[in-house]
């Protein structure tokens, strides 16, 4: 873990703050999240206490500080998303998870995160299951959908 | 460049380059600041400083606008105030609104905006924020649901104390401040200095209370209640309870603290005599044996958190001995226990100090002998001022004491360590007065009490050259490191975390004016100037300690009771 982010630090100008953002980014997608190691690495890299990057990157909605599950779902909570109920959406996610935004079940398969657009406004809601999207989303197809899910990734 | 702006339809001063505030300031005329703090870079994040220019659709905020010469300035307009108001009633809309039982209650900014602006009704109502209660750290408490999100005490840990250990943390409207991984204090690289706590405009962060546990102790009839304080904190009581200081005053403080029901009143100046004597002799050592690398001087616990964190490399170096604090605990626990015949774990030893880290250091790792610490409680100056207030002493007509034997009295460079360089000028006056048997010329400690973050002098005594450096406020490190880089040497090193010393620490009264600190300097240079006993090896007490005491008593002989040691720390830098 350590060397893989050594490889992506060394792409990266020691002791210069202004690609920041870029290489937390090029962690996460290589990571999947940014641990707390790397967080550490990253500051004694580039010469920023870990309380300077960690209030960046919580700045962010991007950034997640725990590893995502299998099934990782995006929900919009963009002006017309939210327009069109995005907030029940949200709502039954957090009943039938029993998960916060940004938080991994303990077999880590299900988190979910809120974003605040992906583009598909007049589709709205809109969410986004493990990079494939759902428009008109209605908060009652939502068990079923996580049902199906599951099923899949506990039999494969 | 003087140019004339006009204000309020008058004219007046400005100065190119200046802002709106500072010209106005200068002139006479206030209005109501908030996150801005004077030397530190201005934010405009709260705008309570918004006044109207003519020409300018928006009201501009005069902490960080710059003057310029075509500008008609309205400070206190109907909309100006009303934005204010407005800005005010925003704030308390989701605030916890416990006045009452707020520690920062009648000294809270926010509260004395709102008087001022004469906010009589909640105009605004909001969801309050959800309490979060961290009082993991032993020195600071930290209460999230009464912060403004001002970013004071973040800019202070940043740009004062150069630790970095807060941030903002998340966005809109669940930014918090916190440290890195939004973890408890505990875990974090906060260094306890408290400095944050001194710039927190409302009871967002205050000390952790020690006041209830020793009240509580204080009406155990078979426990021993000892009382040390540091000679700063006479000068802080008469500050906080707001009587003129005179030279007596510490006298005046042992009987009141008799009346409240401790049994042994010290001045913790003993154990500063003893941590120079101590620091003196290491340092000559060091000298004999020509030991290249300097002695960092460990006596302000802040520091030596800061450089068990992050300078490990430099542990070897930080001196072993004690701070006074501990010293004097030591001593209480050992010595004192010993002559009045009472067990150490009989007794219940307090502190009084300028200082919020001393909290922390009073449960560090070696700081106890046989399980039994040297120090059980430490109160700040506010803290015991509110426990003679409690006990309701009239505290301007009262007989001045002594203090107790065999520790009464203490020499005056006791003092000058609460003042940054203080220490080394103590520990080079001493080492100049073993050598020539006079002492040394007030003169030659000149560059150490200039101003500045970082200082140095040198020394010849007895054709050994010293050289010392002294970091004052840890933003000097950095000058330090620039220093050793270009090649120079110094035997003695010694770091303070608040700019000027602890005439500036976190447990004296909130004092927000420069003319304070100044003033508590002024007296301790005046004591010194005047005190025949101004070197450790003059004092009585100090003579007899190492003559008699020292030798005679068993535990105190190997001296194991004066060190400690220092370990690296594994913190989220």
């Amino acid at each position: 873990m350590t060397t893989e982010i050594d490889t992506i630090l060394r792409n990266y100008k020691q002791g210069k703050r202004d690609q920041l953002i870029p290489l937390l980014q090029e962690i996460q997608e290589k990571a999947g999240f940014l641990s707390e190691d790397s967080i550490v690495e990253v500051g004694r890299y580039v010469g920023l206490s870990t309380t300077k990057i960690y209030s960046l990157a919580t700045f962010y909605d991007e950034f997640r500080f725990l590893p995502a599950g299998k099934i990782q779902i995006s929900v919009c909570n963009g002006t017309s998303c939210y327009l069109n109920g995005s907030k029940a959406v949200i709502d039954k996610l957090k009943e039938e998870t029993g998960l916060l935004p940004g938080q991994t079940d303990r077999d880590g398969i299900l988190s979910y995160d809120i974003v605040t657009c992906m583009g598909g406004c007049n589709h709205g809601p809109v969410i986004c299951i493990n990079g494939e999207y759902y428009n008109n989303v209605k908060a009652e197809q939502l068990p079923d959908m996580i049902r199906k899910l599951r099923y899949i990734f506990d039999n494969d | 460049m003087l140019f004339t702006i006009q204000v309020n339809n008058r004219k007046i001063k400005a100065e190119k380059g200046e802002t709106i505030l500072s010209a106005l300031n200068r002139n006479g005329i206030r209005i109501p600041t908030l996150c801005r703090m004077a030397d530190f870079s201005p934010t405009g994040a709260c705008r309570i400083c918004v006044v109207e220019v003519e020409g300018r659709d928006r009201l501009v905020t005069a902490c960080s606008q710059p003057v310029e010469e075509w500008m008609k300035i309205r400070t206190h307009s109907p909309r100006v105030i009303t934005a204010r108001k407005t800005i005010v009633e925003m704030l308390l809309s989701n605030h916890p609104d416990d006045c009452l039982y707020c520690d920062k209650n009648l000294n809270c900014e926010l509260q004395r905006l709102a008087e001022e602006l004469n906010i009589r009704e909640r105009r605004i109502r909001a969801k309050k924020i959800k309490p979060r209660l961290d009082q993991s750290s032993p020195a600071i408490v930290r209460e999230l649901s009464k912060c403004i999100l001002c970013g004071r005490c973040i800019r202070v840990c940043e740009e004062l104390i150069s630790a970095n250990s807060i941030d903002f943390i998340g966005k809109g409207s669940k930014t918090h401040v916190g440290p890195a991984m939004d973890r408890d204090f505990n875990f974090s690289s906060c260094i306890h200095c408290g400095q944050c706590v001194m710039v927190c405009p409302t009871g967002a962060l205050h000390e952790k209370h020690n006041l209830v546990e020793v009240q509580d102790y204080l009406h155990h009839n078979d426990i021993a209640k000892v009382i040390q304080y540091s000679p700063l904190v006479t000068i802080g009581i008469a500050e906080e309870m707001g009587i003129k200081y005179n030279k007596d005053f510490d006298r005046t403080l042992n009987s009141i603290l008799r009346r409240i029901g401790f049994n042994k009143i010290f001045n913790s100046g003993v154990g500063t005599d003893i941590c120079i004597t101590e620091i003196a002799g290491q340092l000559l050592e060091r000298i004999k044996n020509e030991t290249e690398d300097p002695l960092y001087i460990s006596a302000c616990p802040s520091w030596v958190k800061y450089a068990e964190q992050f300078m490990p490399d430099i542990i070897p170096q930080l001196s072993t001995v004690k701070s006074p604090q501990q010293l004097t605990g030591g001593l209480i626990k050992t010595l004192i226990a010993d002559s009045s015949g009472i067990m150490p774990e009989k007794i219940f030893s307090v502190s009084v100090t300028p200082c919020m880290a001393m909290k922390f250091e009073a449960r560090r790792d070696g700081m106890m002998r046989k399980g039994i610490s040297d120090v059980d409680s430490v109160m700040t100056v506010r803290e015991l001022a509110r426990l003679i207030r409690l006990y309701g002493i009239d505290i301007s007509n009262i007989e001045p004491e002594p203090a107790d034997e065999p520790m009464e009295g203490s020499s005056s460079a006791a003092g000058l360590t609460e003042i940054s360089g203080g220490i080394t000028e103590a520990v080079l006056r001493l080492v100049y007065f073993y050598e020539y048997k006079n002492d040394a010329d007030k003169q030659l400690f000149k560059r150490l009490r200039a101003g500045g973050a970082f200082r140095e002098t040198s020394l010849m005594i007895a054709n050994r050259k010293i050289a010392v450096a002294v970091v004052d406020g840890l933003t000097g490190l950095e000058k330090l490191r620039a220093a050793f880089n270009a090649g120079r040497k110094y035997n003695l090193i010694e770091v303070m975390t608040c700019p000027g010393g602890c005439i500036n620490g976190a447990g004296m009264p909130f004092a927000m004016h420069e003319i304070n600190i100044k003033s508590r300097r002024k007296i301790i240079y005046q004591a010194d100037e005047t005190d025949p006993i101004n070197l450790p090896c003059k004092s009585p007490v100090n003579i007899n300690m190492y003559d008699k005491y020292l030798k005679e008593n068993e535990v105190l002989s190997d001296k194991k009771v004066f060190y400690t040691h220092y370990i690296k720390r594994n913190v989220l830098l």
